[in-house]
């Protein structure tokens, strides 16, 4: 297996150094980042696929959060929301949130004063549609009036960018926390379509809470934690080297966190805590009756999971410098990450590590490569008399989705468990 | 009145039509749900791709010339109908036949029904272009305004033809499954092997024949949908992935397995979608002067804005999983 | 001639073997009886006959045909007919739909099978249109063995019939059990509660550790010391 492994990853590295050469330092300085990027995200879904047995297909939910997190924290703070009445607004807005919380909660727990049965749902019913409207009086007008100023939202906080990451995994944890009280008790494919459900939700929300992260008019330029190519460009380097430096500046601090965690990950799989996963994994029924409290554990893993896609979710929009709630789809973001596990290894880190490393360079590659290959039929078909190919970009760029789905049967068929599946342990 | 019949138009017609949409391509999950055990998420494209080969068959009968009072998508449905059933047919011999062989779970097929997904969304563009196409180019959509005479109304009731074919097209679907399921034969052997597959193969019940022609139906019934939906907005290649969520809502909050259960669930998120974002504000104005003079009737009293509209269907969902995951009619369950 | 006849069977789910060289024969005359202890192989005995599992060695005869590893829906039309242990009825569908499930294969008007499948388990024509989840224990295995004769097979084979059951309901099983026979179908059954099936059955074999240790009828095993000893309790 460690040969395998590390064939498999001297490949990558000639892949790479054949693409680079092909695209420019420039370009693969970049496909490198947002690979790595999306190898941290894979490493989440591993964690909660791989080793819980969890099935999240709402992955895009959590890039979104983990975007949106660093957009707050790192945006330049707007000096004018701060000083208009937009805080005081949401303040209220928030009490409102708060005392809905509150009916709702004390609706749930009112059969401790003995309301029971019937009426209590009905009571819960009735507090859910109370503490709806009572929270859309308070929000709708703060909404207005936020949106009706100059910047239209709230602003960022001005904070460093890896704090934002930071709180990107908070909250992430948070929503996860939530999502899995849920969902984690459902059968595994209805798990896949509430996740979908719930991770559309969010993004319907994303989208549309202009006040809150500006929807579709986006929010940009998102601040840097490393020198930008401006800033090398200020101090008298050439334009194109400028990227290669910043990119490669950035690449090593993206490499840094992820060496972090994937350490951290490693140490945890190969701990008591890790084995315990696995054995929950593998045979709920039996792990509930040795006294493992399944439920708990599933809830950790996938809380863990989601903390680390929300990091990479937020490395991805610090990089682009853009976050455009707009631009998530699940193709791009949920199901092109299971491709990465299924292909790379469930139940593996260096599988689930090289699985994004793979299929992300597969993936950004497929359109140029789609583009050559049908450049070159038309011309031949041009010379043929049977005219040109019409609309070749549009058409290149939907390759990647014709090729995505050929590689999730492909693996499926062949390699089921992956090119670097997991390692049984056995105990002499 | 006019307020009446804006209602009428914007929640009736319009949750009957997005009921029946619901309705028909929600059968087709179910019923694959029941028999072969796994969710098909492929069944969206299904329909798109579906509705693509009627617009082939529509077209190269517009080239021959003829022309005909009803759209000529009409004219070619069965054909597009049982072209899309052979290639449900090949989809599953190609993709989930080899997995079901290795005894792959449920999970397994859900992800290469997703594979199936993006290799037919990849097709259709690749072919097809991204942009969106119309049955209507040749002659135009046919429009019903039903006049009311009642109270000095001056709006009209509206809806256009392929929307009542949809509706008309969906109450025969679900006559002449009724029929098939408890009146036949091979209905009822169908039945029995959604209710315990291992048990009809002991009964000497042709499972693999069962199977094909689930696919059968669940491919016509996907082009059915498909072209009804596609005449209704327009085609184009992701026509029917943006539905596939609320499709499975609708038939889980049926219950999973029971055919009558993806019906009662599309029209019940139909019906819930148009609610909630139609405005009940205005059925009040025509009351105005009943109101007390303090009392000022709000400009807005939607559910939820429009634009999370699809968002309901979601909601349902996950509240229905929750709540009752066996559905309205105790399909399958956790 | 022998209705069945098990050669040397080997097979089971695809690891290591179960059956270990079985054999085995009764005619249509006949009601055999399988008993052994957990483990023994005798649900996987029928299993391996029905075609449920696969068979690596040795042969299944039936009327002198090779039917080892054949798909039951072959199975049914020859002849056979099996009635499993657990989830031996569609719950969802009514009584009378069950039995029509079980007549599946045949073309014919299978109007008098029923009846007379109604006339042999009473308790069933008033509950006819109830679906079969709602029935009791012992009426459902009542709808489980009349599912099974619809296709009025040559041999019927039973997976521990009396499980689950209460002491009326298990007489009464068997006492269907012996009517059947004599009306001509032949009876193979795999039986825990070893006492009372031998008590009628005409062959009997004991079964330890996927081979045969132990045949002959069902009175010569039960007066057998041996056989006593070795897990009949003595």
């Amino acid at each position: 297996m460690i040969k395998r492994t590390l064939g498999l990853y001297a490949l990558l590295v000639v892949l790479f150094a054949g693409v680079g050469f092909q695209l420019g330092a420039a370009n693969i300085s970049l496909l490198l980042v947002q690979s790595f990027a999306y190898a941290l995200i894979a490493l989440g879904l591993n964690i909660q696929w791989g080793y819980g047995g969890l099935f999240n297909f709402g992955i895009m939910g959590f890039l979104m959060v983990g975007g949106f997190a660093v957009t707050l924290v790192s945006f330049p703070v707007n000096p004018e929301f701060w000083a208009s009445d937009g805080p005081l607004l949401l303040g209220r807005a928030l009490l409102a949130a708060l005392i809905g919380a509150g009916l709702i909660i004390g609706a749930r727990f009112s059969d401790r004063i003995g309301i029971t049965g019937r009426l209590k749902t009905v009571l819960m019913v009735i507090s859910w549609i109370a503490a709806y409207i009572i929270y859309r009086s308070q929000i709708d007008p703060a909404a207005a009036y936020i949106e009706a100023t100059e910047a239209g939202w709230v602003g960022g906080l001005g904070l460093h960018p890896v704090l934002g990451w930071a709180f990107g995994g908070l909250l992430a944890a948070g929503i996860a926390f939530i999502i899995g009280k849920i969902c984690l008790g459902l059968r595994t494919d209805y798990l896949a379509i509430a996740t979908i459900g719930i991770s559309e939700i969010v993004r319907a929300l994303l989208k549309n809470m202009d006040w809150l992260s500006r929807g579709t008019l986006t929010v940009s330029p998102i601040p840097w934690p490393v020198p930008l190519p401006q800033d090398y460009q200020a101090s008298g380097v050439e334009i194109a080297q400028s990227f290669v430096y910043a990119r490669l500046g950035f690449l090593v601090l993206v490499v840094i966190v992820l060496a972090l965690i994937f350490f951290l990950v490693q140490r945890a799989y190969g701990g008591p805590w890790g084995r315990m996963m696995r054995a929950i994994r593998d045979n709920y029924i039996a792990a509930g009756a040795m006294g493992k409290n399944v439920t708990a554990r599933q809830l950790e893993i996938f809380i863990f999971g989601s903390v680390l896609m929300a990091i990479g979710g937020a490395i991805l929009v610090s990089f682009a410098q853009i976050y455009d709630p707009g631009s998530y789809q699940p193709i791009n973001q949920t199901f092109l990450i299971w491709v990465m596990l299924i292909v790379g290894g469930a139940g593996n880190n260096w599988g689930a590590m090289f699985g994004g490393l793979l299929i992300y360079l597969a993936w950004m590659v497929s359109d140029p490569l789609a583009q050559f290959v049908f450049n070159t039929i038309s011309t031949w078909s041009s010379d043929a008399g049977l005219g040109a190919i019409p609309d070749i970009q549009s058409r290149a760029s939907q390759m990647r989705v014709l090729v995505l789905g050929l590689v999730i049967t492909v693996a499926l068929r062949y390699t089921p468990r992956g090119l670097l599946p997991e390692v049984m342990h056995r105990e002499r | 009145m006019n307020e009446f019949i804006f209602f009428i138009n914007n929640v009736v017609v319009s949750g009957l039509v997005l009921g029946s949409v619901y309705a028909l391509g929600g059968i087709g999950i179910t019923l694959v749900f029941g028999i072969l055990r796994f969710a098909h998420f492929a069944h969206g494209d299904m329909m798109t791709m579906g509705a693509f080969v009627t617009f082939l068959l529509a077209a190269m009968l517009t080239a021959t010339g003829i022309v005909l009072p009803i759209p000529l998508a009409i004219i070619v449905l069965p054909f597009a109908m049982l072209i899309t059933a052979g290639l449900a047919l090949g989809i599953d011999r190609g993709f989930y036949q080899p997995l079901r062989a290795r005894g792959a779970r449920p999970v397994t097929l859900l992800i290469g029904s997703i594979g199936v997904t993006l290799i037919i969304q990849g097709l259709i563009r690749l072919v097809f272009g991204t942009g969106t196409y119309s049955f209507f180019d040749e002659a135009p959509k046919v429009l019903y305004r039903v006049p009311v005479p009642l109270f000095d109304a001056q709006r009209t009731i509206n809806f256009t033809q392929p929307q009542v074919l949809m509706v008309f097209a969906t109450i025969l679907v679900v006559v002449v499954l009724h029929l098939f399921l408890t009146r036949s034969k091979f209905g009822k052997a169908m039945r029995a092997m959604a209710d315990n597959a291992d048990l009809a193969q002991v009964s000497g019940i042709n499972t693999k024949l069962v199977i094909r022609v689930t696919w059968i139906i669940a491919g016509s019934l996907a082009c059915l949908a498909g072209t009804m939906l596609a005449l209704d907005v327009t085609l184009k290649p992701d026509l029917a992935f943006n539905i596939v969520l609320p499709l499975f809502a609708a038939a889980i909050v049926g219950g999973l397995g029971q055919a009558y259960g993806a019906i009662a669930g599309g029209f019940l998120i139909g019906f819930a979608e148009v609610c909630a974002v139609f405005n009940w504000a205005i059925l009040l104005r025509p009351f105005k002067d009943r109101f007390p003079e303090w009392f000022e009737i709000p400009n807005n009293l939607a559910i939820v804005p429009t634009e999370y509209k699809l968002t309901v269907a979601f909601v349902i969902l996950v509240i229905t999983l929750l709540v009752r995951p066996t559905g309205i009619f105790k399909g399958a369950s956790s | 001639m022998a209705l069945i006849e098990l050669k040397n069977v080997v097979g089971g789910y695809g690891g290591a073997p179960i059956l270990n060289g079985v054999d085995l024969a009764i005619a249509q005359s006949d009601i055999g009886v399988i008993v052994g202890p957990n483990g023994a192989g005798k649900s996987t005995t029928l299993k391996a006959i029905f075609g449920l599992l696969e068979v690596t060695e040795g042969e299944v005869l039936f009327d002198g045909q090779n039917i080892a590893n054949s798909l039951p829906d072959k199975l049914v039309p020859l002849g056979l007919s099996f009635v499993p242990q657990e989830k031996n009825v569609f719950t969802s569908m009514s009584v009378n739909e069950n039995l029509e499930m079980g007549a599946f294969v045949r073309t014919d008007d299978f109007s008098d099978t029923l009846t007379s499948v109604y006339d042999m388990f009473p308790p069933l024509k008033e509950k006819r249109h109830q679906p079969a989840g709602e029935l009791s224990g012992g009426q459902r295995q009542m709808v489980a063995m009349g599912r099974a004769l619809m296709s009025q097979p040559k041999l019927l084979m039973l997976d521990e019939p009396s499980a689950g059951l209460s002491p009326r309901y298990v007489l009464e099983i068997f006492e269907q059990i012996v009517k059947v026979n004599a009306a001509g179908v032949g009876i193979l059954m795999v039986e825990q509660n070893a006492k009372q099936a031998l008590g009628f059955a005409s062959k009997g074999f004991v079964l330890a550790s996927g081979q045969n240790s132990f045949t002959g009828t069902g009175k010569e095993l039960l007066d057998d010391p041996e056989v006593a000893k070795s897990f009949l309790g003595g």
